[in-house]
């Protein structure tokens, strides 16, 4: 049987001159992997807060799983080039239950872990600042992964990547979705990632919104091509 | 050397206020807040004339300035942009205040230098009390809040996404940042205060890859400059906050010039 972690019911966002989302309804299951496609300014980005709880509704409201651990990878950092921080410290920031300054010897496997499988054990020392920008996105991916969340959303991670780090991350994402039942949420406008890793799509536009399964989607493509 | 009391209570404070500088200024380099700690100097000497002003001891007309006005700047500076102007803005206020207080108060010059300079041949065993009590409150609170505050100082948007308080943080740690402006002020004067509080961390940024390694090496340096500069000063009678000056500013381009070559 199918979990759901997060029902999205009926949302609508009313800023004082803009209204976002009509009647917005979707859920996301465990195991997910939903791509949100869409235009800039069609409210991607305050989907995601009223996801994270940041944001209110105005109208409708989000039933999410009880004690759903989110993880959250946003669109921008700022990491400059001084930072200072190793890879391995900088994961390591997502830590937060233990009381104590130093990590426990369970944290620093955990730590260990997420690094080894997210091919960063050779560079863990390597500053954050001198890191390239597939390497940050790693890292970022790492730390929000770090704590064992049930849900990560991804905020436009492959924005500034080229092609070949772009399938790297995202092979890396999948990973985790099928092998530790990691549900994703992914805000994105590249519809080739959507296809490629997505079961699941929800394209917002101005006048309203479209969902489904991506396979449905690409039966409907081959159907309009033929 | 030891045997004279004012010697050993310049080595006890400044041992303390060493180590207390060392730690924090690792969170001020972190939150790129060094303009501010600078700005909490001036306040520093303005609240120290305006205590003079009172008939107060100097340290609690610190506190109080500093503190207050770390909470206001928190509070007006949420944003980064707006930042740098309303502190210019209130640090001028102040410098200004600091010279009415001292100039309205029947107090002579060379209490102007002693709070500017710093007079860490001067510091009772009352005082050097009060530099244990504050380095205390200050290292509980880095023990109690070192996760989230560490989370926040190096990753704020990572801290914020992760639904820390950071907003609650950052006050609480401009009260105790206050806190150590006006301890350090005691021994290398309100002008100097940064010596302490920024550059050990700061060279600390270089050389350490990890928030723990960087608070070891920027006491170390913090502690190197305080001994070493009260010998110094000590042995030539020179004012003691000119060696610590200089020591902390050879530590800070050795450590610029190793991470150069490193890289």
């Amino acid at each position: 049987m199918t979990e759901t972690l997060i029902a999205v019911h009926d949302v609508e966002v009313s800023f004082s001159d803009q209204h976002l989302f009509h009647n917005l309804s979707f859920d996301v299951d465990r195991k997910d992997f939903l791509s949100v496609i869409g235009q800039n300014g069609v409210g991607k980005t305050t989907l995601i807060r009223v996801l994270l709880d940041q944001l209110n509704p105005t109208k409708g409201y989000v039933k999410k799983r009880n004690g759903l651990q989110v993880g959250y990878v946003p669109q921008f950092r700022n990491i400059d080039q001084d930072y200072p921080l190793s890879i391995r410290d900088f994961v390591a920031l997502n830590l937060q239950t233990g009381n104590f300054p130093w990590l426990s010897k369970r944290e620093k496997d955990q730590l260990d872990r997420i690094l080894d499988e997210a091919g960063l054990t050779d560079i863990k020392n390597t500053r954050m600042g001198r890191a390239s920008g597939g390497q940050k996105q790693k890292a970022y991916l790492a730390q929000a992964l770090v704590d064992d969340p049930d849900l990560l959303i991804l905020d436009e991670s492959t924005a500034s990547l080229d092609n070949v780090r772009k399938y790297e991350l995202f092979n890396l994402v999948q990973h985790f979705n099928q092998q530790h039942d990691l549900t994703v949420i992914s805000i994105t406008h590249d519809y080739d990632l959507m296809q490629k890793y997505s079961n699941k799509y929800l394209e917002l536009r101005t006048d309203g919104y479209d969902s489904g399964l991506v396979k449905d989607l690409r039966q409907r493509e081959d159907h309009v091509n033929v | 050397m030891f045997s004279f009391e004012f010697m050993q209570n310049a080595y006890i404070a400044g041992t303390f206020i060493a180590i207390i500088c060392g730690i924090i200024g690792v969170y001020v380099v972190g939150r790129n807040m060094s303009y501010l700690s600078h700005m909490l100097s001036e306040i520093g000497f303005s609240g120290a004339s305006f205590g003079i002003f009172m008939g107060w001891p100097a340290l609690n007309g610190m506190l109080l300035f500093t503190i207050i006005s770390s909470v206001l700047i928190g509070r007006m500076s949420v944003k980064s942009s707006r930042r740098e102007s309303a502190i210019s803005a209130i640090s001028s206020l102040f410098l200004g205040l600091g010279i009415l207080f001292l100039a309205i108060s029947d107090k002579n010059v060379s209490y102007a230098t002693n709070i500017l300079f710093g007079s860490v041949i001067g510091i009772s065993r009352g005082e050097v009390w009060q530099v244990l009590i504050l380095t205390v409150v200050a290292l509980l609170f880095i023990l109690v809040m070192y996760r989230p505050l560490k989370f926040d100082s190096f990753d704020h948007v990572g801290a914020e996404v992760k639904g820390i308080h950071t907003n609650f943080i950052s006050v609480l740690f401009l009260i105790v940042l206050a806190l150590s402006v006006s301890t350090a002020a005691q021994i290398v004067g309100s002008l100097l205060i940064f010596v302490l509080l920024t550059l050990p961390a700061s060279a600390a940024k270089f050389v350490s890859r990890t928030v723990s390694g960087m608070i070891l090496f920027s006491i170390v340096a913090a502690l190197i400059g305080v001994w070493l500069g009260l010998y110094l000063g000590y042995l030539t009678n020179w004012p003691v906050s000119f060696f610590i000056a200089v020591i902390e500013c050879i530590i800070y381009f050795l450590a610029l010039g190793w991470q150069a070559i490193r890289n």
